[in-house]
């Protein structure tokens, strides 16, 4: 399995530069995208922000507005065309750079050398090559909304004709193209980081470290891997398709008789579906790329925390594995409305609830695992207890959209953006909240403040509930999705109360999170020092220092002789286990 | 621990404003609607169970199970209630989805009535028109060269075809109640989406395909149609209606639009 001699021969690297910056070690590269990713989710924040303000105020003079957009701004109003490009990149950058970046690239990449006993990842160089891809590709994004007709309006999604025909809506021009090569980018980054995570996986665990003794986060980092490797390979070759479409006027998703802004286009043989079916098969996967890891590490704290084996490990195992390979028979569920045949929607539906079957195993195994536990309540426990009501929530409503038939009136409306932001957007967000408050001490050799956490906790927690319950009954009412505003419509004027509501609440829990965000800067200076093992826990990157080491073990080759989770082990004589502790400690 | 109180009452908040109905449908307006009502109703129940016992028994674990310094039962999992639950939620989901699947199959793969009344829809960036075959039963042929929008011709009607002369174009949709309509769906520019609720129905429009859809409104009055597909800057305000009237009213608004 691991290659010791090869990886003895890392030496540390000296000067700012090759060990901050352009740097090898996969714990630095770890910390920069947690970073990228922080810095992402307050543009993402921020745009949504704007947008539930728009929604309610869709008249309202801001004079600022108009700084910042001297043409889509004008004279302070935010247009409708604005509303779409920033509804368009909250999507774009919550997703990839956020919901992809911190959990799989972020915790995968400092977490996973060090929970499977290796040195470093597979590839070091490859590794460092995607952080700055990714970064290069947040950069090109980001100048989407500098460019002239400013950022696209075609949404996360991009369907075209919409985004494949320039004069189709301002933004569609040099901003659509910017999106699209940005999104190749960073295809391009997540292949290279999927490849990275697999090759360390399968070829760098250390002695002993058997398939089934692997922490849960390592089963969802790994398959979400091969989920990213399968998926942005169709991603890569879809964008590249539709940017052909753009500027070399072939018609790979156009078809003949398109008439837009009074204009005959020449394009013939496309179908719009096809695009549809290239983006899914991606998007589908996308979803468990998001929330995976924060499976995986809800299901390592609520283990830790309650102080027992996890309830069913190989059922999790198998759970992750078949909610793997299912994610990627399912994309049609999003297109039973887009003209696809109806007898394919069919098999889709069967195929979208089969896949319910192993999120639901995964729940049951969750409060299985509470059942009877001694349950510390750190702030780190609490955002996993979270990630499990929010993920009940979230999940449930999909028994609904994942019907055709009750499909046919949820579909493109708030219900929707209420299931798809309650479990991959706030589910794994608290994931990753419960990943930082419990990693942080390894990661920066501090302590997190508890009570601001827990107090950020239940903010948080009280306020997303009250941003994206209120969205499920706009969509029973019919309200549709990607309206800038809504008074056009009788039955919609009706539900602005709703919607006022939702932007209050928006308010409240983006205030909240300013108290993560001092915890988080204020810790790293302030906070107390942390020992080696401040949660009793026993993985690997609790036998190391905190910050671990430069390789990791400083040149030990650790030996693994138990399960990732023997707590409460009757003679033991502590309530844990360590993976690296002699096979005979019951005998101590 | 306060975070169970909390996940209690926010579950039954959550749980009240689906029980009291306060933002819910219209009325449905047809056989299917109602159908569909039916479904909803089985399936919210089912979830709305679920949703219920299990915010419940992760707020009881977190009130009941706290760390008193003692060891807990040391248990690596259970195989029997594994596969209880196991099969237990393969048998209820698959069951939902099956249960659902007449309605599907009538809107998407019944044999389609060959008196349906057929009625053609033009979306394009930011309008709906819908056009009537006229006296003759057929549609003149249509030219995208000849679209002139401002003259009131967005769907290109060839001057020189006979079959188009009586051709009835209008912005709103117009049907008879307890009359099956076939409406034939085109867009010329990006997707749009047909969309009305009382209806419970709901498809794309997409360029360079078309789609048929298969209706019966029953109830006579006047509707909303959302475009609920995104098509640009105007998509917020791409908005129709259809009127369903009595069968007399409607053979009426015809003879008045042929005589414009």
């Amino acid at each position: 399995m691991a290659s010791p001699v090869a990886h003895s021969a890392h030496h540390a690297p000296q000067g700012f530069i090759r060990k901050y910056v352009f740097s090898l070690d996969h714990k630095v590269i770890g910390i920069q995208y947690y970073f990228l990713a922080l810095f992402s989710v307050l543009i993402g924040m921020s745009l949504s922000l704007l947008m539930r303000f728009h929604m309610v105020h869709p008249d309202a003079k801001v004079g600022w507005f108009g700084t910042l957009w001297p043409t889509a701004a004008q004279g302070g109003i935010m247009t409708p065309e604005l509303y779409l490009s920033l509804m368009t990149m909250h999507g774009t950058i919550m997703v990839f750079f956020v919901l992809t970046t911190a959990p799989q690239s972020g915790f995968g990449n400092f977490f996973l050398p060090i929970q499977i006993g290796a040195e470093d990842m597979a590839f070091p160089v490859l590794n460092m090559l995607s952080f700055w891809t990714t970064l290069l590709a947040l950069g090109v994004m980001v100048a989407a909304f500098f460019v002239q007709g400013g950022a696209p309006l075609a949404g996360w999604t991009a369907y075209p004709p919409l985004s494949a025909v320039p004069q189709a809506g301002p933004g569609e021009g040099l901003g659509q193209t910017l999106w699209i090569v940005s999104i190749a980018i960073f295809s391009g980054a997540s292949l290279m980081g999927a490849i990275n995570f697999i090759a360390t996986l399968i070829d760098l665990r250390c002695k002993g470290m058997s398939l089934m003794r692997l922490p849960l986060t390592c089963w969802t980092w790994f398959v979400t891997a091969i989920l990213g490797l399968l998926g942005f390979a169709v991603l890569l070759a879809a964008g590249v398709l539709l940017i052909l479409d753009r500027t070399a006027g072939t018609s790979f998703f156009l078809p003949a008789g398109l008439m837009v802004s009074d204009q005959i286009l020449n394009h013939k043989g496309g179908s719009p579906l096809l695009w549809q079916h290239l983006f899914w098969f991606f998007g589908h996967p996308e979803v468990y790329i998001a929330i995976l890891p924060g499976m995986g590490v809800t299901s390592q704290l609520l283990s830790t925390f309650s102080r027992k084996p996890i309830f069913g490990y190989r059922a999790m195992v198998f759970a992750i594995l078949s909610i793997g390979f299912l994610g990627f028979l399912v994309w049609g569920h999003h297109m039973f409305m887009s003209g696809m045949s109806p007898y394919s929607a069919m098999a889709f539906s069967v195929l979208t609830m089969a896949i319910g079957v192993p999120s639901a195993i995964k729940t049951f195994n969750w409060i299985g695992t509470l059942w009877g536990g001694r349950i510390r309540y750190t702030a780190a426990m609490m955002y996993a207890l979270g990630f499990v009501s929010l993920f009940v929530t979230g999940g449930l409503s999909g028994i609904f959209l994942g019907q055709p038939a009750l499909d046919l009136y949820f579909h493109d409306t708030y219900f929707v953006v209420g299931h798809f932001h309650m479990i991959m957007g706030v589910a794994a967000i608290f994931g990753m909240f419960a990943g930082t408050f419990y990693w942080f001490p390894k990661m920066f050799g501090r302590m997190m403040n508890e009570t601001l956490g827990k107090i950020h906790f239940y903010m948080t927690f009280v306020g997303v509930y009250a941003i994206f319950t209120p969205m499920h009954y706009l969509g029973i009412a019919g309200n549709p999705r990607r309206y800038s505003d809504f008074t056009n419509f009788d039955f919609l004027g009706k539900l602005l109360p709703v919607h006022t509501f939702m932007t209050h609440a928006a308010y409240f829990t983006a205030a909240a999170q300013i108290l993560f965000f001092f915890n988080l800067f204020w810790s790293m200076w302030k906070g107390k020092k942390a020992p080696m093992n401040p949660w009793e826990a026993t993985t690997l990157e609790w036998t190391v220092p905190s910050p671990p080491p430069f390789d990791n073990f400083a040149g030990q080759h650790p030996v693994v002789n138990h399960g990732a989770y023997e707590y409460a082990v009757p003679g033991a004589p502590r309530d844990y286990i360590m993976q690296t502790d002699p096979v005979d400690v019951h005998a101590e | 621990m306060l975070l169970a109180p909390i996940v209690w009452v926010l579950t039954v908040v959550i749980c009240y404003y689906f029980a009291a109905q306060v933002w819910w449908f219209p009325p449905a307006i047809s056989q299917h609607g109602l159908a569909y009502d039916a479904q909803f109703m089985r399936t919210l129940v089912i979830t709305g169970i679920i949703f219920f016992l299990a915010q419940f028994a992760l707020g009881w674990v977190i009130f009941r199970y706290r760390d008193n310094g003692t060891r807990a039962h040391y248990s690596h999992g259970n195989d029997k209630w594994e596969t209880i639950w196991t099969s237990a939620t393969a048998i209820l989901f698959v069951g939902l989805v099956l249960m659902g699947t007449r309605i599907w199959v009538a809107v998407h793969l019944s044999e389609p009535d060959p008196n349906a009344i057929p009625i053609e829809l033009m979306a394009k960036q930011f309008a709906f028109s819908f056009r009537y075959p006229g006296p003759d039963g057929k549609f003149g042929s249509t030219d995208l060269k000849l679209v002139n929008d401002a003259a009131g011709n967005p769907f290109g009607l060839d001057d020189k075809d006979a079959a188009g002369k009586d051709d009835i174009v209008s912005a709103s949709l117009k049907v008879p109640a307890g009359k099956p309509i076939k409406l034939i769906m085109h867009s010329r520019d990006v997707i749009h989406n047909f969309f009305v609720r009382e209806l419970r129905l709901k498809q794309d429009i997409v360029p360079g395909m078309e789609i048929p859809l298969y209706f019966q409104a029953d109830t006579p009055g006047v509707y909303e149609i959302p475009c609920s597909e995104l098509c640009g800057l105007g998509h917020f305000q791409m908005r129709s209606t259809m009127e369903v009237m009595s069968e007399a009213d409607f053979e009426k608004w015809k003879v008045e639009q042929a005589a414009q």
